[in-house]
């Protein structure tokens, strides 16, 4: 068998010489107002993606630049080949055009004030055209596990998240990160209760110290001005409860199961904040809502995403494929057409937990190549912007 | 052994977890410690679904539950060892 740093995959090389598992021409939005031309454009011309979204109008501050951050980091995402931007007017529009042709990628921005949406779709039909065919032309080249960039997060999780599926992550992450991989996990608020054993795990206390502050603030800012009595009914959520998980600190320790064993992150990311100090593991400061979490961590340049769920999450995402295990036995049995790996052979003592790091290192792999998740096979595209707080 | 009845994360934990779907009162059930190795036996005092917890020693009220080796909650109702233990007797300490 060979070794895993020899272990190749077939990936799109870059013009900036980042690595893309997918090769979409996105069709873009800048704003809510847009999303129908977007629409309009992915209808007409085949191999387009449009990612509609809500936000984008009257929006400022830090949730302004979050809003471009995750509208360029989507753009710059190396699963994009091409991109197209419209927004309602040409200056916002044109700062996300800049933004994603930092990359040297093509794109292309419209705006539909003084043209109208029908003129604007039948122009950006014709670069969306010019763009498919360009794209289609793009072969696979040989790549290593060290020009991967894997995040992960869990959702509907139940206690065999924490005995095994999130584990098996854990495992994969133990395995690649020696070999140069770029990893993120996130979920600020559901590492509520195993928080000082995260910051343990940080490289050093510095950073430790970094997270605990981001931790923090999400308890200080988010949890506790909009609390009503307790979370109890949304960390842990009635399907975590009914897959039984009771407490927030339970779910906590199941959920830090995804970073292994042995690795330490390396630096504490901003939502969509692509990461800065070269191979390792990175926590991204997120909401545990899977959309949200996976849109974030796609934004910051991530290509695969592997995530762990015990009573069944059937999220996808446009742009980066997302590979589901569960080790749920009745997860498993009941809504096969959402999993890509079955562990729950390690409940039952019929598969080791390497086992199944190897086993999820193999469909990561497959995806890698061209394989179709799941969650893409079932056209399962959310794409959900974070919104920090209510516009001007 | 057998396919295990239920797992333990550590060995300082105070509960378990079922991973067999049909457990009920009374059932002889073996259990695995995944930190050791060492396997375990327990009577189930109730029927407990997949996935939920059971009470590997008696637990009273205010006493901290351990699981991961860690502290996971404190019991608000009084469970034996061998109970079926959730929301109904357990509850975070955060919020």
């Amino acid at each position: 068998m060979t070794a895993l740093a020899d272990r190749e995959f077939f990936g799109y090389r870059r013009e900036n010489g980042r690595v893309g598992i997918r090769s979409h021409v996105a069709i873009l939005p800048l704003d809510d107002l847009s999303n129908a031309a977007c629409e309009k454009v992915a209808n007409n011309i085949d191999g387009c993606l449009a990612l509609p979204h809500h936000y984008g109008r009257l929006q400022f501050g830090a949730d302004l630049d979050l809003h471009f951050r995750t509208l360029i980091g989507t753009g710059k995402n190396p699963n994009v080949a091409a991109c197209i931007v419209i927004g309602i007017e040409p200056s916002w529009t044109q700062r996300v055009v800049e933004g994603i042709a930092a990359t040297g990628k093509p794109v292309a921005g419209f705006a539909i004030e003084r043209n109208g949406e029908i003129k604007t779709v039948a122009q950006a039909c014709h670069k969306a055209q010019e763009y498919v065919q360009w794209a289609s032309e793009k072969q696979r080249e040989s790549c290593k596990i060290s020009d991967l960039w894997v995040s992960t997060k869990c959702g509907e999780s139940d206690t065999t998240s924490g005995l095994a599926s999130c584990p098996t992550v854990g495992n994969m992450i133990d395995k690649i990160d020696p070999l140069g991989a770029m990893t993120c996990f996130g979920e600020t608020s559901e590492l509520t209760g195993a928080e000082e054993v995260c910051a343990t795990r940080a490289a050093t206390p510095e950073i430790g110290e970094k997270f605990l502050k981001t931790w923090q603030a999400y308890m200080d800012e988010v949890i506790e001005p909009h609390k009503t009595s307790d979370l109890s009914d949304s960390q842990p959520t009635k399907g975590n409860i009914a897959g039984g998980l009771t407490t927030i600190e339970e779910k906590a320790f199941g959920n830090l199961q995804k970073i292994g064993k042995k690795t330490s992150f390396i630096d504490v990311l901003e939502p969509a904040e692509e990461p800065g100090q070269g191979a390792g593991l990175y926590f991204m400061d997120t909401s545990s809502a899977a959309a949200e979490c996976v849109t974030l961590q796609a934004a910051a340049g991530f290509v695969v995403h592997l995530f762990p769920t015990g009573q069944g999450n059937i999220i996808g995402n446009p742009i980066e494929p997302v590979i589901k295990l569960t080790a749920n036995p009745r997860t498993a049995r009941e809504m096969p057409e959402h999993m890509d790996l079955d562990c729950s052979g390690i409940l039952r003592g019929e598969m080791t937990l390497d086992e199944a790091g190897d086993a999820l290192i193999d469909i990561t792999i497959r995806t890698c190549n061209g394989r179709l998740t799941a969650a893409e096979s079932l056209k399962h595209r959310e794409f959900v912007m974070t919104k920090l707080y209510r516009s001007a | 052994m057998s396919a295990p009845d239920y797992l333990v994360h550590g060995s300082e934990d105070t509960v378990g977890v079922v991973v067999v779907e049909s457990v009920k009162a009374n059932a002889v059930l073996t259990g695995l410690d995944m930190s050791t190795g060492q396997t375990l036996h327990m009577d189930a005092l109730a029927d407990i679904p997949l996935g939920h917890k059971i009470a590997l020693k008696d637990l009273a009220v205010g006493d901290t539950v351990v699981k991961y080796g860690h502290d996971i909650g404190k019991v608000v109702a009084a469970a034996k060892a061998g109970d079926h233990v959730h929301v109904h007797n357990i509850k975070t300490k955060r919020w």
